[in-house]
């Protein structure tokens, strides 16, 4: 069968997926008086419509900052108002000033559903289509393979299409980046990454490997030839689109303070709820937040984060391949995940994004923390009333990435590059078989996933201790995190020189 | 005939899979009446004594399906309790609570198991194309996904709500085992089904002449006629017992009862009208519009006087009850005789020339769809029984494919009004799409060295349903006519489709007559 056909029909049936999810309720479904996401995407509309742009990020009569005030770039706010303007058009109800707070009917819900699929459509789906094409290795069905199991990770879905938010559009973005660099279009990707992240400040987690990517390439073609040509084309491209996203913002310094006093909010603690990274996680046995000023937080949080980037950014910038690039952006996602200030469970999805990208080199490996990464979101899904969704979803994922990819077949130490730890233990243990050692730990995982998942939603939690699954769930997932990010940067700093054993495998 | 199976199932098991998750991811979506009537039923068999199951009639939604699949109903009715007791009271109408619908989709994902079985069994029994290494040119592969991921089936059965898949599954296996020479079995679970769900009546002549001709009479005279010395009374005693045995199971207790009229008039309710609310795509459907199109023309021309004309009410929006206003009205009766005048010739030729499992197969097709395309008060649903066994021939001759192609999407498009609300529009519309581009690209890849499948006015056909969607559900909606005329959409959609339906069936007794002709042929 022709391959376009196969490739459409997995599209398909991503977006069939996607629209079955989104029938389900959504955060905050009738919880006045704050309501959720939902209802926080639907205020912005309200806001960006009714406001003249000097007062969407400042606090006035109109625009009470405190109810889901605008926290998130220009370029959000820009497609709340164009969202906004076709809700007008439908029912000028859906966002009149002041009375639509906590507006909430059927149709509203389908509008509010219909704009995330049409974003995913026109941002996020096309990027991962021409990115399996493209920029992926092995025959045409491996190609599609890959598409289908990017297609369904069920974290972006349930978030996006499920919980509600617009993360497919800056990590669409995001994607249009990488394949801008992958395919040699540098100053598209360093485009196409700006607008990412001036759609969300959370792609700054991705910013180090762009950064890097592109210096080092710069550098590489000689500082003081067609680098600097290259260099100079990159940076302007980078300032030209930043001062047209912000340009409504720029006349007046004290605009574009207050807009970065509302993205970086330095005030709310080095994290709220219940978050799978090492501070929420230290938490339980040495409560940071009281033991130490905010200002120690602040510090120790950035110092830690940098730390951890380091090496992988150090790697990259000497060595600007793609398959470095890949490998550290997910380095560098899951080290400010794991140790930055002020960190969402959602935030994952940044991390898990860079992994989908490699999930057909190590397949085992990248389904093993894409499954962690919407595991670790559980509590939210709960609170949504998400479960079967989710648990759909996650078996749907776990068993087309393994029969498709074949991810338990392909075990041998060398496809799981997993040669330093071999290395490393065959001191002591001289007869190891670390891929069966893997193997079994992997199905292990899963089934206290799967385990905890049904607790959760089965068994009321001890009454000294109601937050126990969500805490248990983010130690759980946080363990994972740490141990990929110490399996990923061990991958990427080991890397042999030559791509001929990565070939070889396929 | 055992075709050269390939060494692993895994794909088999990857599709079932895949798509009972798919089945998961719709349990949120719409349902209609039809759970609502399930519901009831679980309730009445729950709670009532068998002698009372076909009198109750609390809810308007009363039993009229036969004894057997009350029977299973009230075998689910005591898992339903550990769900949700409350849905086991009849007088709670209308009850829908979650556990409830949880309930009530497992039982129909899970029960949809006997279809995967029967899905597995139709699949050994397909002829394999030589030299085809790609397991996606495997006919076997390309009639799994054909029937497991059936559009129809998926939205009728998981989103508007029915237990077809279990139903289908049945008639599939005794499908199957009439291809692996296991005639009584197969006897067996068609008695079965004809007393889970008496629609499938309308194929039972195909059953019937089949067993008898092909079965009964052990071997044919050298030149294909009838070898009356063969006959073997006692191949007809072990079916007569077979058939008797079911009827007896599922009916004994009511003729104790003494209910058998009772039975039968909730089995065929002949109050209602010719047809459905929403005009299957069948015959009738063109004669009503041909009756309105002729008195609008005799009331222009003169020839027909406005007052005399029956208040027709096609204004009133529903058009349940349709007066005829120039052309005979249609009774019952008439339409029992069109059916059977429409099914007789292949039976006749089954009797005459049969053509092994696959004429009878070719008989079944034909019998549902001339039962559809004739029958009285037709629902649109009931297009599945044609287009569900017309795979299996399909995926093994080109002719079939063409005509497959055309009746499957004319008849899965005619399902489209079932869904109509809002929310589930693109779920519609993606799983067509779904279907609709892989049968038509795995076909015609399966007969890539045959030339075409269909011709250039049948695909212009079949391309005429794409505006025509666009014109029923994104256009007319807001016009103004949608006030005055909120029908005519779906008269529209049921008037192209009944042609396409029509062409179908005009089609496969094509095929049957050719095929008989080449049959004549050969000995000579």
């Amino acid at each position: 069968m022709e391959n376009w056909v196969v490739a459409s029909l997995c599209v398909l049936l991503g977006l069939t997926a996607r629209w079955t999810v989104s029938l389900n309720s959504y955060s905050g479904t009738s919880k006045p008086p704050m309501f959720g996401d939902y209802e926080a995407q639907r205020h912005w509309q309200e806001v960006t419509y009714n406001l003249p742009v000097q007062q969407w990020y400042f606090n006035t009569t109109d625009n009470n900052l405190n109810y889901w005030g605008l926290d998130y770039p220009p370029l959000t706010a820009y497609h709340s108002l164009l969202c906004a303007h076709v809700a007008q058009l439908i029912n000028p109800e859906w966002v009149e000033l002041h009375t639509s707070r906590g507006y909430e009917s059927p149709a509203h819900k389908l509008f509010m559903r219909a704009t995330v699929v049409i974003a995913d459509i026109l941002i996020y789906i096309p990027a991962v289509v021409l990115y399996c094409l493209y920029l992926t290795d092995g025959s045409a069905r491996r190609k599609v393979s890959t598409m289908l199991c990017i297609l369904l990770y069920p974290g972006l879905i349930l978030i996006d299409h499920g919980h509600f938010q617009y993360n497919s559009v800056s990590l669409g973005l995001a994607l249009w980046g990488v394949l801008g660099l992958g395919l040699g279009w540098d100053l598209l990707g360093a485009l196409a990454f700006t607008l990412a992240l001036n759609y969300k400040q959370m792609e700054l987690y991705h910013s180090l490997p762009f950064f890097c990517y592109l210096l080092g390439k710069c550098v590489k073609k000689g500082l003081t030839g067609k680098g600097l040509i290259l260099l100079v084309k990159i940076s302007l491209t980078v300032v030209v689109s930043f001062t047209v996203c912000w340009l409504p913002f720029l006349s007046d310094p004290q605009q574009s303070l207050q807009v970065v006093h509302r993205l970086f909010p330095v005030g709310r603690g080095l994290f709220e709820d219940k978050v799978a990274n090492v501070w929420c996680s230290m938490n339980v046995l040495f409560k940071v937040r009281a033991h130490l000023s905010p200002d120690t937080q602040l510090y120790l949080s950035l110092v830690s984060t940098l730390l951890a980037v380091l090496p992988s950014s150090i790697k990259l910038l000497m060595n600007p391949t793609f398959w470095q690039f890949k490998l550290a952006l997910v380095n560098s996602s899951l080290a400010f995940f794991l140790f930055s200030f002020q960190v969402h469970e959602k935030s994952i999805l940044l991390a898990a994004l860079p992994v989908c990208l490699l999930i057909n080199d190590l397949p085992l490996m990248s389904i093993w923390v894409l499954l962690a990464s919407t595991f670790s979101m559980l509590p939210l899904l709960l609170k949504d009333g998400l479960f079967l969704p989710y648990a759909v979803t996650f078996l749907a994922f776990l068993f087309v990435s393994t029969y498709l990819l074949r991810a338990l077949d392909r075990t041998t130490v060398e496809a799981l590059r997993i040669g330093p730890y071999v290395r490393l233990y065959r001191t002591c243990f001289p007869t190891i078989n670390l891929p069966f050692i893997i193997k079994w730990k992997f199905a292990l995982c899963l089934l206290a996933m799967a385990g905890l998942s049904f607790t959760s939603v089965a068994v009321d939690p001890p009454a000294k201790l109601p937050d126990l699954y969500p805490v248990l769930v983010s130690l759980f997932a946080c363990l994972h995190f740490l141990g990929s990010l110490v399996y990923f940067n061990v991958v990427q700093l080991m890397e042999s020189p030559s791509k001929d054993d990565q070939k070889k495998m396929k | 005939m055992a075709a050269s199976m390939p060494e692993s199932w895994s794909w088999f098991f990857a599709l079932a899979f895949g798509v009972s998750l798919l089945k998961c991811l719709l349990i949120n979506t719409y349902h209609s009446t039809d759970f609502e009537v399930h519901r009831n039923w679980l309730a009445v068999t729950h709670s009532l004594p068998v002698s009372q199951w076909y009198l109750e009639e609390t809810s308007e939604w009363t039993l009229d399906y036969p004894p057997l699949f009350a029977w299973f109903e009230y075998g689910l009715s005591h898992i339903a309790k550990y769900f949700d007791k409350e849905m086991l009271v009849v007088q709670h109408l209308n009850h829908a609570t979650p556990a409830t619908i949880l309930f009530q989709r497992l039982s129909v994902i899970c029960t949809d198991i006997v279809f995967i079985y029967a899905v597995k069994e139709c699949c050994k029994c397909v002829k394999g194309v030589k030299g085809s290494k790609d397991l996606l040119g495997k006919p076997s592969f390309v009639l799994a996904v054909l029937l497991l991921w059936n559009f129809g089936l998926l939205i009728v059965d998981h989103i508007h709500f029915q237990y077809n898949g279990f139903l289908f599954g049945v008639l599939l296996l005794s499908v199957a085992r009439h291809f692996q020479g296991r005639h009584l079995e197969g006897a067996l679970l068609f008695a079965l089904l004809l007393n889970l769900k008496h629609i499938y009546l309308y194929i039972a002549p195909a059953y019937g002449i089949f067993l008898l001709r092909s079965f009964c009479f052990t071997r044919d005279s050298p030149d294909g006629s009838l070898n009356w010395r063969s006959f073997s009374l006692f191949r007809l005693a072990a079916l007569g017992i077979i058939v008797c045995f079911v009827f007896a199971l599922s009916f004994g207790p009511f003729i104790l009862l003494d209910q058998i009229p009772q039975v039968l008039s909730r089995l065929f309710p002949f109050k209602r009208g010719l047809c459905h609310a929403y005009w299957a795509p069948n015959f009738w459907a063109l004669y009503n519009v041909a009756d309105k199109s002729l008195s609008i023309l005799g009331v222009k021309l003169k020839l027909l006087d406005v007052d005399s004309l029956p208040k027709a009410s096609m204004t009133g929006g529903l058009v349940q009850e349709f007066q005829h206003s120039v052309l005979p009205s249609v009774s019952p009766l008439v339409t029992l005789i069109c059916t059977l005048i429409s099914v007789l010739p292949a039976v006749f030729s089954l009797w005459l020339r049969p053509s092994g499992v696959r004429g009878f197969l070719r008989c079944v097709v034909i019998c549902a769809l001339g039962s559809f395309m004739f029958g009285w008060h037709v629902h649109e649903k009931a297009i599945l029984m044609a287009i569900l066994p017309l795979s299996l021939l399909a995926v093994e001759s080109k002719e079939d494919a063409g005509i497959f192609m055309i009746l499957a999407t004319t008849g899965h498009f005619s399902l489209f009004p079932l869904l109509f609300t809002a929310a589930e529009l693109p779920i519609k519309i993606l799983l067509m799409l779904m279907f609709t581009l892989y049968s038509f690209t795995s076909l015609k890849m399966l007969f890539r060295h045959e030339g075409m499948l269909i011709s250039i006015p049948e695909a212009a056909y079949l391309t005429g349903l794409v505006p025509l969607e666009m014109f029923c559900e994104f256009v007319y909606p807001w016009t103004t006519w949608q006030q005055a005329f909120p029908f005519i959409p779906l008269l529209v959609m049921s008037v192209y489709c009944a042609l396409g339906v029509s062409y179908s069936f005009i089609r496969l007794y094509v095929s049957l007559l050719r095929a008989e002709n080449t049959g004549k042929e050969k000995p000579q």
